[in-house]
């Protein structure tokens, strides 16, 4: 065999513009160091890969880094798609950020540079071939993230927040690894379409315990990415202690990444009859649990930390109709895996609608605070509230949220085809218990009665920034000149709450992922026919 | 009426009230939007009432297929994936809740044009009625099951939000009620659905009635999920405890489109999608269902017996008249579904007009405590008048809507005979009797006596826009329970085509 390999370039244009932008970035800030310059980079650059990997995707199925058959790098539908979302929720949260990087204490060239390398690794992730070029592109996705989550000088929620984040996920990783070591083992493969054909070839493999043992240390590493029970309590605590932006992201790009190397493994490697009633376990405990502690929930990301728990368990859901032989034909699987895409897709423009109102609800740099504190908020920022509302109602899987009672229709659908009817009863009562919690804060939105005065919780994670400082300290360095300045004469600084987000980004994201969710919603045969690329 | 005709009213009847519900959303001058909005129902009331023209009414014929025939339908491709298609019709079952309901919206915007409820805005309460109306229009056009579905779930924000924007002091306990148990409904109905669609491959109604292409396991199945999701809705003993918090704590207006027809898809699912999709499991479930039906009529009468306010009342007596619709139902013959039918059209009325009236009275007496409003008669002798005339033809006075749908449930119970129906038939006959008594009870203590301190307040007057409003509800009675055939003549072929060799 020779050791050359022609190397199609083509093929990975889309991950040249990421890790590009990550450098560009980084230029940026070291030679113009002007924030506003260095977000615009990183803007500039994540619509670069969206359209690079729409052209590269529409162009049909392109490998590189074959040996024989095996390619460990194939950029195709699926590839496409999620290399389309996470840069376009790269700049979505992007835009999110300019209140965070305003409020002077984050560093903004090193927050776009580790944003734009994860999103490298999100770029790469849908076109990982093997097991190691998966587990490598998803650590590339998740290690710029401890940083960003622990990025705020001075907080020490932040730190808190990224040392769980940080040991639970190394230690999943660590198992992942051990997984696909073992794997190795025993079948002598790392390609997933090998391991595929191997599992289908030789059943006996299956027989040996070293085999489950691995397909399990794999499955259960990789669920941890998307947070689902019981691997599930870092989430909480991360979201919360993370500035909102990296809250955002940790619920959109991070999770989808978790989704589709679970699916990738699931879907094109593991066998279904091993993985299955693991699926359908984890999605069970997943959707309950999540659900269920989200009822109790006071502050808002920690509620939408939670609600993205249980949105896990409806993403797991349609796998979990493998564990049933009924599940495994053909075409039941291929409904099953689309059905779970599509959902993620439905989700993340969803949850990135939900942050962003957050964002715009809330003061300037500040964390999600407590549902107390939205109380009111209506009257404040109508329009805000409104879309939180919508994202939120979509969420619950309601009209006129039709992008998510779409989501939970195709899910729902694809479980009875796969004859799982009694999982598509648990995800329908959960669906009951979702709508519990979303109502209480679209309830708390317009609520005529008075708002808290003084925010009361013990672990907020930074106070909103002293106007005075906004106005006069780091943000010279900041990006104040990319929006409408936040702080006014009219600010007093017994007055936080007042300082009021008036960034256009945000309203522009707020906007653009409503827009996205409405028109998903009264046409979603455009998000089922991606999904089932 | 040429189809085209036909198809542009049938999308009219939905596009309007939906138009209607932006503009009035997107207009700044509060009465101008409530005028606008008001004027979108009528239109949309203009819409409905000739789409019985060019139906084929009479011809039921011998041949029973296809078991609906919609007179005016359009159907449209909306998502392929998920077998959902823009599939609206009209027919005889479908057409007077249709008009009902339009109507029923003309008079809540017609209403809040004179008065609107403390709370929020009156303009925000008009284009949530509009949604509304547009969510239970559209469940009953749709010929789609998931469409079905989708204009099923439309309808429950929007309320819940009327119920917590300008409803009773303890709104927000009764309204979440009313999201949670409506949503356990139709998430069961969701579920329904699907089986049903998975199980046939198609989603049309027109052809899956009969059940025709669904064996007898899914048809149990989806029979069992699709009758508990309407029985949350109608709502049947013991699943109805959500109603009387909701329409005693709802407005005005919300409790008259509540019971008038917010109930009534829970019904009309009932015979369309359930008995309509699955008839063996309908068969096969109809003992229970009768059963819980009697048993409503009866827990509810006894409850309403007991209670003493006006509003809650009122509420608890829509669980023992929907307990008739059931009844008729479950029994599964062309009687009995007619009587459900009629049913459904006559309780919309007059309880629409009931709560109308205990609006009126709890506003002006600011209490609607039975035992502190007596004497109405005294001082303000119309509106007592119109309270018992809504009461003797909720009691089911013959001559007025209320008889035909309760007598008939019953007849149509001894038609089918044994042992159990005819116990059934009695009960229900019975809580006939008792229905009589607590709304006597009611007429006694309301109207009768030496007037109370609040009541000898009220002025004698009853406003004109009030009358207005009124007015045709009392008419409507008068209608219906004269020349029943209004509803009936209308329903006869298509309730023969559903129930195909059955009385």
């Amino acid at each position: 065999m020779s050791m050359v390999q022609t190397v199609d370039n083509v093929a990975l244009l889309p991950a040249y513009l990421a890790a590009g932008t990550a450098v560009l970035v980084l230029l940026a800030d070291l030679l113009v160091a002007r924030a506003r310059v260095t977000v615009s980079a990183a803007a500039l650059g994540a619509l670069a890969t969206a359209a690079g990997a729409i052209l590269v995707g529409g162009g049909g199925e392109r490998r590189t880094f074959c040996v024989g058959a095996d390619c460990s790098y194939v950029f195709g539908g699926r590839a496409a798609l999620v290399a389309v979302l996470v840069a376009l929720l790269t700049l979505g949260v992007l835009g999110l950020s300019g209140p965070l990087l305003r409020a002077g204490a984050t560093p903004v060239g090193e927050y776009c540079f580790l944003l734009a390398a994860s999103m490298t690794g999100g770029v790469t992730l849908g076109a990982a071939g093997d097991l190691i070029s998966l587990i490598v592109a998803l650590e590339t996705l998740t290690l710029p993230l401890y940083v960003l989550v622990g990025l705020r000088r001075g907080s020490l929620a932040s730190i808190e927040a990224a040392m769980t984040f940080f040991v639970v996920s190394v230690v999943a990783t660590t198992l992942t690894l051990l997984g696909a070591a073992l794997l190795y083992a025993s079948t002598g493969a790392l390609h997933l379409g090998r391991l595929g054909v191997l599992f289908a070839e030789q059943p006996e493999l299956l027989d040996v315990p070293l085999t489950t043992v691995a397909v399990a240390l794999v499955v259960v590493g990789l669920t941890v990415k998307v947070a689902a029970v019981p691997f599930h309590a870092w989430a909480p605590t991360t979201y919360d202690g993370a500035p909102l932006p990296v809250a955002a992201y940790l619920s959109t790009v991070s999770k989808l990444g978790g989704v589709v190397a679970l699916l990738a493994v699931v879907q094109h490697a593991l066998p279904a009859r091993t993985t299955g009633p693991v699926l359908a376990l984890l999605a069970v405990l997943t959707m309950t649990v999540g659900n269920l502690v989200a009822l109790r929930q006071r502050r808002t990301v920690r509620l939408l930390a939670w609600s993205s728990v249980a949105q896990a368990g409806y993403i797991l859901a349609p796998l979990g109709a493998l564990a049933l032989a009924a599940g495994r034909t053909g075409d039941a699987r291929a409904a099953a895996y689309a059905a779970a895409v599509a959902y993620t897709v439905f989700f993340v423009v969803l949850e990135l609608a939900a942050f962003a109102a957050v964002v715009a609800l809330r003061p300037a740099g500040a964390d999600g605070g407590t549902l107390e504190e939205l109380r009111g908020a209506a009257r404040r920022r109508p329009w805000a509230a409104v879309g939180l509302a919508l994202a939120l109602v979509g969420l619950a899987g309601l009209p006129p949220g039709l992008a998510g009672l779409f989501a939970k229709v195709t899910v729902v659908r694809s479980l009875l085809d796969g004859g799982a009817g009694w999982l598509a009863l648990v995800v329908a009562v959960n669906a009951v218990l979702g709508l519990a919690y979303y109502l209480r804060v679209v309830a708390a939105l317009w609520s005529t009665g008075q708002p808290a005065a003084v925010p009361t919780d013990p672990t907020p994670a930074v106070a909103p920034t002293d106007p005075a400082a906004v106005a006069t300290g780091p943000v010279a360095t900041g990006p104040a000149a990319t929006g409408p300045a936040a702080t006014g004469p009219a600010v007093t600084p017994t007055e936080p709450a007042a300082v009021l987000v008036r960034a256009k980004p945000v309203a522009a994201v707020l906007a653009a992922a409503t827009v996205v969710a409405l028109v998903v919603g009264f046409a979603p045969q455009l998000v089922l026919d991606l999904a089932a690329r | 009426m040429s189809g085209v005709v036909g198809q542009a009213l049938l999308v009219a009847v939905l596009a309007v009230p939906a138009v209607g519900a932006v503009v009035v959303a997107a207009l700044r001058h509060d009465r101008a939007a409530r005028l606008v909005g008001t004027v979108a129902a009528g239109l949309t009331l203009l819409a409905a009432l000739p789409l019985v023209a060019g139906g084929d009414n009479g011809g039921a014929g011998p041949d029973p297929s296809p078991a609906v025939r919609p007179w005016h339908q359009v159907d449209l491709p909306w998502v392929p994936g998920l077998d959902l298609r823009l599939h609206l019709g009209v027919d005889g079952i479908s057409w007077p809740l249709v008009v009902l309901t339009a109507l029923l919206t003309v008079l809540c915007c017609g209403y809040t044009l004179w008065k609107v409820p403390s709370g929020g805005s009156g303009r925000a309460l008009v284009a949530l009625l509009l949604v509304v109306e547009v969510g239970i229009l559209g469940t009953f056009l749709a010929l789609d099951l998931v469409l079905f579905f989708v204009f099923f779930e439309v309808v429950l924000l929007p309320m819940y939000a009327i119920i917590v924007g300008w409803g009773g002091p303890d709104r927000h306990r009764a309204a979440r009620k009313f999201a949670l148990y409506t949503l356990f409904g139709s998430v069961l109905l969701l579920v329904g659905v699907l089986v049903v669609v998975t199980a046939a491959g198609t989603a049309d109604i027109v052809a899956l009635t009969g059940g025709t292409g669904l064996a007898r396991g899914p048809q149990l199945a989806a029979f069992t999920l699709l009758a508990l999701a309407f029985a949350v809705k109608s709502p049947l003993w013991p699943l109805h405890s959500w109603l009387p918090d909701a329409h005693t704590q709802a407005p005005t207006v919300g409790s008259v489109i509540l019971a008038g027809v917010l109930l009534k898809m829970g019904t009309y699912g009932l015979i369309r999608v359930a008995v309509g999709v699955a008839p063996e499991g309908a068969e096969w479930a109809a003992p229970v269902l009768g059963v819980l039906a009697v048993a409503a009529i009866l827990v509810g009468s006894l409850v309403c017996l007991a209670q003493t306010e006006l509003k809650r009342l009122i509420a608890y007596s829509s669980v023992g008249h929907m307990g008739f619709v059931l009844l008729g139902v479950a029994t599964l013959t062309g009687t009995g579904l007619r009587a459900a039918l009629i049913g459904n059209i006559a309780h919309g009325i007059i309880t629409g007009l009931l709560f109308f009236l205990a609006g009126a009275i709890k506003d002006r007496a600011h209490t609607g405590d039975l035992a502190e409003l007596s004497g109405l008669r005294e001082t303000a002798p119309r509106l007592a008048g119109l309270l018992g005339f809504a009461a003797v033809a909720s009691l089911g006075l013959p001559g007025l809507a209320g008889f035909w749908g309760e007598a008939f449930a019953v007849v149509a119970a001894v038609r089918v005979g044994g042992p159990l129906w005819l116990t059934l038939a009695v009960l229900a006959a019975l809580g006939g009797a008792l229905t009589a008594a607590y709304l006597l009870r009611l007429l006694r203590q309301v109207t009768h006596g030496r007037a109370s301190s609040p009541v000898a307040r009220l002025g004698p007057g009853v406003a004109r826009a009030e009358l207005l409003t009124w007015a045709p509800l009392v008419l409507l009675t008068l209608a219906v329970g004269l020349a029943p055939i209004l509803v009936l003549g209308v329903a006869q072929a298509p309730v023969d085509a559903l129930l195909p060799g059955r009385p």
